[in-house]
């Protein structure tokens, strides 16, 4: 998992419509015209997020030349669910011990007749 | 005080942000002083079980700082940047990189609030991706989806489950 790949996977999660086209493929393939459909846009700028997607390696394309479907593939999905995690749970951990850290100074303190 | 001011609070009020806020029992000073001498940040900084074998804090605006947190096995984590403003007992901003990811850098703002002898941390994490710097991102469509990580997470999830 490089640095590259990662902010490349959250790059492509970042927009709304690329997310709601992932959605989409988690049921199933799909061509860009049934991907279009639900939203207003048109099928280039639908075609646009495609590309951005394959390059984040999100979905795969098939070679079918007249159909083309997208097909999900999940696995920098999983990069960056573990990514996210990993980034709280360091943090509700630092901060879980920095509590406790904080009553020790405290008591301490105490003890030593400051305040 | 109920319970849950004392867990982690997780959002993301940008595409690019993740805002994580603390409740503490203690003032504000000396919450602020844990977390800027390098006697104090040895106690608490990185996972339970974990250790800071190297702590090094240059505490000044444009100091730099470098931390390695182990585990009991001995796996060493380097984490490095600079301290962009101190303002005490109020702020501190520093760059954050993970010496294991390099060039995915974040600039951190830390800010402490007190009310009723009760300290706040918030830290906002900025990141600067290589896409976004690039202009990459032309749709021209983001709206700035205000959705928390954890719920893309769980997003992501339930994508995987139904992929697999």
């Amino acid at each position: 998992m490089t640095t590259r790949q990662l902010n490349t996977t959250f790059a492509a999660l970042a927009d709304p419509t690329r997310r709601a086209i992932l959605a989409r493929l988690a049921t199933g393939e799909a061509t860009v015209t049934e991907l279009a459909a639900p939203f207003t846009v048109s099928l280039p700028a639908i075609s646009k997020h495609l590309k951005v997607l394959e390059r984040a390696g999100l979905i795969l394309r098939g070679r079918d030349a007249q159909r083309r479907p997208c097909r999900l593939r999940a696995a920098p999905l999983g990069d960056a669910a573990e990514w996210l995690g990993d980034y709280r749970e360091f943090w509700e951990q630092s901060f879980d011990r920095l509590d406790t850290y904080l009553q020790v100074l405290q008591e301490k303190e105490e003890k030593d007749g400051r305040k | 005080m109920v319970a849950s001011s004392h867990t982690l609070s997780v959002t993301t009020p940008s595409d690019r942000e993740i805002v994580m806020t603390r409740t503490f029992d203690a003032p504000r000073e000396l919450v602020f002083e844990a977390m800027s001498k390098a006697e104090h940040m040895r106690e608490w900084w990185g996972p339970r079980g974990f250790t800071l074998p190297v702590c090094e804090i240059d505490f000044r605006p444009g100091g730099a700082y470098r931390f390695v947190s182990a585990d009991a096995d001995g796996n060493e984590y380097a984490f490095r940047g600079e301290y962009r403003e101190i303002v005490p007992p109020e702020k501190i901003v520093w760059t954050f990189e993970f010496e294991g990811m390099p060039g995915m850098v974040s600039v951190d703002t830390m800010t402490l609030t007190e009310e009723d002898g009760k300290t706040t941390i918030t830290s906002t994490s900025l990141f600067d991706t290589v896409e976004q710097r690039d202009g990459m991102l032309e749709s021209g469509m983001e709206t700035g989806a205000a959705e928390t990580y954890d719920r893309l997470a769980e997003l992501l999830e339930k994508m995987q489950e139904a992929s697999a």
